[in-house]
């Protein structure tokens, strides 16, 4: 009978302290998810993501924009990439892998003072277009360049 | 893990070039092929630069950006001295700011 009270006390006592630790860890990931548009980034094709982050998949071709990559990477982990673009007025960029299981690398909101200039480093699973889409004046521009992988950086 | 970044913005003719550099693993969701058991993704979801209060560049990344990842841009309006806070919050809530001087 005592043993027994011991054994539920134990089990109450471990439940309680496992709900502050669910409840605690999942708060501060959800006021996060709130920004970070998760669908955009689960979708599975440049279209379908283009039209979850801006509401639309049509990106008119650009010479406007310079896509900066290496025509052959040798390490898919690393490829830099910059763009830039002479468009004025652009209100974000947004960085694509075609062939990624998951296009979309990258998206960065530009304040009012930001040039459309961006650099950074992304993964590619293998030989695919990389595509740079700007938002300028609620109309989307796009440039692609093809990088040819020779190890891949996505699941490997 | 070493949570850090480091920043060097340089002034030149009132533009300002900033690049970053964080530390973080930037994890994709990987199951292993033998066990069946699944390790999470665990990467850099906002990072957040602010000059004098004023978001002057917010990135949303996905896992798809490398290992320790890299980031550069420029911006307007900035005098040398300045200071330019570069945050970040991953998916698993953990962040990190760095408050930089403009030179």
């Amino acid at each position: 009978m005592n043993s027994k009270r011991r054994t539920l006390l134990k089990g109450s006592l471990a439940a309680g302290a496992v709900g502050v630790a669910a409840s605690a860890g999942l708060l501060a990931p959800r006021s996060v998810l709130a920004a970070w548009p998760k669908s955009a980034f689960s979708a599975k094709g440049i279209d379908a993501s283009l039209s979850e982050l801006y509401g639309s998949g049509d990106a008119a071709s650009s010479s406007s924009i310079k896509l900066k990559a290496p025509d052959i990477a040798e390490n898919g982990a690393v490829v830099p990439v910059t763009v830039s673009s002479s468009i004025k007025n652009a209100e974000s960029i947004s960085i694509f892998v075609a062939k990624n299981p998951q296009p979309l690398t990258s998206s960065y909101a530009l304040g009012s003072a930001t040039d459309a200039y961006v650099a950074t480093r992304i993964k590619m699973g293998k030989t695919s277009d990389v595509v740079a889409v700007v938002k300028a004046g609620g109309k989307l521009y796009s440039a692609k360049k093809e990088v040819k992988v020779t190890i891949g950086g996505c699941g490997g | 893990m070493a949570k850090s970044i480091k920043v060097r913005a340089s002034n030149k003719n009132g533009l300002t070039t900033v690049k970053a550099l964080m530390s973080h693993p930037m994890k994709v969701e990987k199951k292993d092929k033998k066990t069946g058991e699944v390790k999470p993704a665990h990467f850099i979801q906002t990072v957040t630069c602010e000059h004098n209060g004023k978001a002057v560049l917010t990135a949303e990344w996905g896992a798809a950006i490398s290992a320790n990842p890299y980031l550069s841009f420029k911006f307007n309006g900035a005098k040398k001295g300045d200071t330019l806070k570069v945050s970040w919050v991953d998916n698993k809530g953990e962040n990190a700011t760095v408050d930089a001087s403009i030179k």
